[in-house]
């Protein structure tokens, strides 16, 4: 037990959970931001942005999240040379945080779209009858009720999103829990069992509270009707 | 009476006093629309002058809510054309929707804003359409909710209000808009009975004040009582305009005989 501690502190698995967290947590701002555009798009009366919000999630939803962050670093960074940070670490850092976010998003935007069908549509005849048009409608009527009734499918978003940071290590982000675990048993495979237990366990612990939280939510912010 | 000269259907009656009424406001030309191969609305030729209390019946499936609810462009037409106070109703964006600013719109299941209080409710429209300061669209708003007597309601959400409370409060947030023409598209029908009266007591006094009204309604009491013409719809049709009077005594073609011989005989 205490050789076991021993090698949680020496490979710094606390510090690896800390550099998935943080993944995740700028991966959801980011994604959630791109995801209410891409949903306005895809609700607007416009048909050109309509198509090109469902190419968007079309596209970026069916393509596997190995293959964006792998592209993150070998195209993105390597042949058209997007720099996100002077840091060599940091800059694959944010590369990870730009590929959770964009594929991320287009499950945000699904989950926002199933939580806009939640509103009548006379909630929005009633925007417009008096005389707003369609963007201080969307912001003012439609959206406030689409997140509410959105919570419980954005909370199962950003569950595969906080375990999905782990292809980061795809984006060659070494400090992240998956990359960490491997070296843990590459070096102590004598404690295989018990090194894969702690990330497992980990996850659970980071992740539980979340289907919780937004269960909850769901619940308590429901648009009375 | 005599009145030599005139077509049959006047004869037995006055023509109706209609010196209250003003210039023509909502102007329908020869408007059609389709949902499909149904031919809803057929050539559709309507005009309510200002002051104008007009109230829509028919059976259900005659287009009378549709054609409410193509005057202010919530259902697009085919063809034909339809004008606000001389301006034509524009297909879309801003223009159209500072065109519906102007005319209020009281829905069968009052659609309030579920995500806001009855205050907010009303003052949505003035604050981030006029452009009016929260406190005078708040003390415009608490005015026409003691006027539709909703005022001890202002801080509660729609859904713990009554029907009934509800659509006085969608009144009065119409109201808030100054619309130059109201449509009410069977503001009662969603109603438990006994609530129905109270929005028709609030309706009657908004038109004896003078409000240009557009109703589809089922509540003959309140064609009676309040409208100063009577439109007949079936199958998309005009069938019969008349004073209310002579629609319900004296119906001149055999679809309102037999419309009104179902609903007046209970």
């Amino acid at each position: 037990m205490e050789e076991y501690l021993d090698i949680v502190r020496q490979y710094d698995v606390l510090g690896a959970f800390w550099v998935n967290i943080q993944l995740a947590f700028w991966a959801a701002l980011l994604s959630l931001a791109l995801g209410s555009v891409l949903a306005l798009f895809r609700i607007s009366p416009i048909g050109s942005l309509q198509w090109a919000g469902s190419a968007y999630v079309t596209i970026l939803r069916n393509t596997p999240l190995t293959i964006i962050m792998v592209f993150m670093v070998l195209g993105a960074w390597g042949q058209l040379e997007l720099t996100l940070a002077t840091d060599f670490d940091l800059n694959f850092f944010w590369l990870a945080v730009v590929g959770l976010s964009i594929y991320h998003a287009a499950f945000v935007c699904e989950a926002i779209r199933s939580g806009v069908n939640t509103v009548p549509v006379g909630q929005a005849e009633a925007a417009r009858s008096i005389g707003l048009s369609f963007l201080p409608s969307a912001r003012l009527v439609i959206l406030p009720q689409a997140f509410r009734g959105a919570i419980a499918p954005l909370g199962n978003v950003l569950i595969a999103l906080i375990k999905n940071t782990t292809v980061a290590a795809a984006a060659s982000v070494a400090t992240e829990t998956s990359s960490v675990m491997r070296t843990m048993i590459e070096f102590r495979p004598d404690y295989i069992y018990a090194i894969f237990f702690t990330f497992a366990i980990g996850y659970v612990i980071l992740v539980t509270p979340v289907g919780l939280l937004s269960t909850s939510f769901s619940r308590r912010l429901a648009v009375a009707r | 009476m005599d009145h030599s000269g005139t077509t049959p259907a006047d004869d037995q009656h006055p023509p109706a006093d209609d010196s209250h009424l003003g210039a023509p406001l909502v102007e329908l030309e020869a408007v059609d629309k389709y949902f499909g191969d149904l031919h809803v609305l057929q050539d559709i030729n309507l005009t309510v002058r200002r002051g104008e209390v007009l109230v829509v019946i028919g059976p259900s499936g005659s287009g009378k809510s549709t054609l409410c609810r193509a005057i202010n462009r919530l259902e697009t037409i085919d063809s034909g054309d339809i004008s606000i106070d001389g301006q034509p109703m524009p297909a879309e964006g801003r223009q159209l929707a500072r065109l519906r600013a102007d005319v209020g719109m009281v829905f069968q299941a009052f659609n309030l804003f579920a995500h806001k209080t009855v205050l907010d409710n009303v003052t949505l429209g003035p604050r981030k359409v006029r452009g009016l300061s929260k406190s005078d669209a708040e003390a415009e708003a608490l005015r026409l909710l003691d006027r539709v007597g909703v005022k001890n309601q202002a801080a509660k959400f729609p859904a713990q209000l009554s029907g009934g409370q509800q659509q006085r409060v969608a009144i009065a947030r119409s109201l808030a808009m100054h619309p130059k023409v109201m449509l009410f598209d069977e503001p009662t029908s969603a109603l438990d009975p006994e609530m129905i009266n109270e929005v028709l007591d609030v309706m009657e006094q908004l038109a004896k004040e003078g409000m240009t009204m557009i109703v589809v309604t089922h509540e003959m009491g309140f064609a009676r009582k309040a409208a100063d013409r009577v439109v007949f719809m079936a199958d998309g049709q005009i069938v019969e305009e008349a004073t209310p009077e002579e629609f319900f005594h004296h119906p001149r073609s055999d679809r309102a005989k037999d419309f009104l011989s179902k609903i007046l005989t209970h």
